[in-house]
């Protein structure tokens, strides 16, 4: 295992316990953030709060200590607002709402052996190939 | 609250780490795609996919987490279709658009998250109208 496996195996781990403290790897809870109703569970805010003030601080931080270079850390981003993006979007949020499972939530509870998990990542999957036989929205750093 | 907060505190700092690591933004539907497609950079996807599930097994180990799904298997399967096909699709998820990308003041991904956001409510609402299913 080289630096870069490493150092993705340790962001894994480390993004998988965030999930599990934040509660989010419970479908309940985030059924429960898009259930508008006098049941309204609002904590999915404070996670998505609290990892873009840390991301985007790092994020800062380390532009600034590369100086001038700072713009190479990142990769390249798409803007575009075109139709992919909405239509995948709205799909995928009606899955999410159906199941409370987003990709990386669903990728956790594998290991917690739930085999409503695996019936879901293997769903997940074919989704993923069958996404990829249509036009698609192509991230920055990918060729168009 | 404090532990969403603190949860997501982690999330943020991972991403970050799986930046530094491999120059890639940390979105699960994309690297879980990636560690599928090109073999050049699949290991760095598995190894931190791998991750993800140690951290499951970890707190299955130290706790009992929610395992078991409140929600037919049948329901889960067409969910996971829609959410991989979705987030293929519109390039990314609540990782990828939704802590990375506004995180860097993506106006895409705002757009994206809020319409994720929008149907995913609006999901829950007519599935609490026909009430086929247990309330969580």
């Amino acid at each position: 295992m080289n630096r870069r496996q490493l150092g993705a195996l340790a962001a894994g781990g480390l993004f998988g316990v965030g999930l599990v403290v934040s509660g989010m790897t419970d479908p309940r809870n985030v059924i429960g953030f898009l259930d508008f109703s006098s049941r309204w569970n609002p904590s999915l805010i404070a996670v998505m709060a609290g990892a873009v003030a840390v991301h985007a601080s790092l994020l800062a931080l380390l532009a600034r200590a590369a100086g001038g270079r700072g713009a190479r850390l990142l990769p390249p981003r798409n803007p575009r607002i075109d139709r992919p993006l909405i239509l995948g979007s709205a799909l995928f949020g009606v899955g999410w709402g159906l199941s409370g499972y987003c990709p990386g939530p669903a990728i956790v509870s594998l290991g917690f052996g739930a085999r409503t998990a695996f019936a879901f990542a293997a769903a997940m999957i074919v989704g993923i190939i069958a996404g990829g036989l249509v036009p698609r929205r192509r991230a920055g750093c990918e060729a168009p | 609250m404090l532990t969403g907060l603190v949860g997501g505190a982690l999330i943020g700092l991972a991403a970050t780490v799986y930046l530094l690591a491999t120059g890639r933004v940390a979105g699960v539907s994309g690297i879980v795609a990636g560690a599928l497609g090109d073999r050049e950079a699949r290991g760095e996807r598995i190894a931190f996919l791998a991750g993800l599930v140690g951290a499951g097994l970890i707190a299955a180990a130290v706790s009992s987490p929610a395992s078991a799904h409140p929600y037919p298997t049948a329901v889960l399967i067409v969910a996971g279709v829609l959410v991989g096909t979705g987030t293929r699709i519109g390039g990314g998820c609540t990782s990828g658009h939704g802590v990375c990308g506004i995180s860097r003041l993506s106006i895409a991904s705002l757009v994206a998250t809020a319409t994720f956001i929008a149907t995913g409510a609006a999901t829950v609402a007519i599935a609490n109208l026909f009430a086929a299913r247990p309330t969580p």
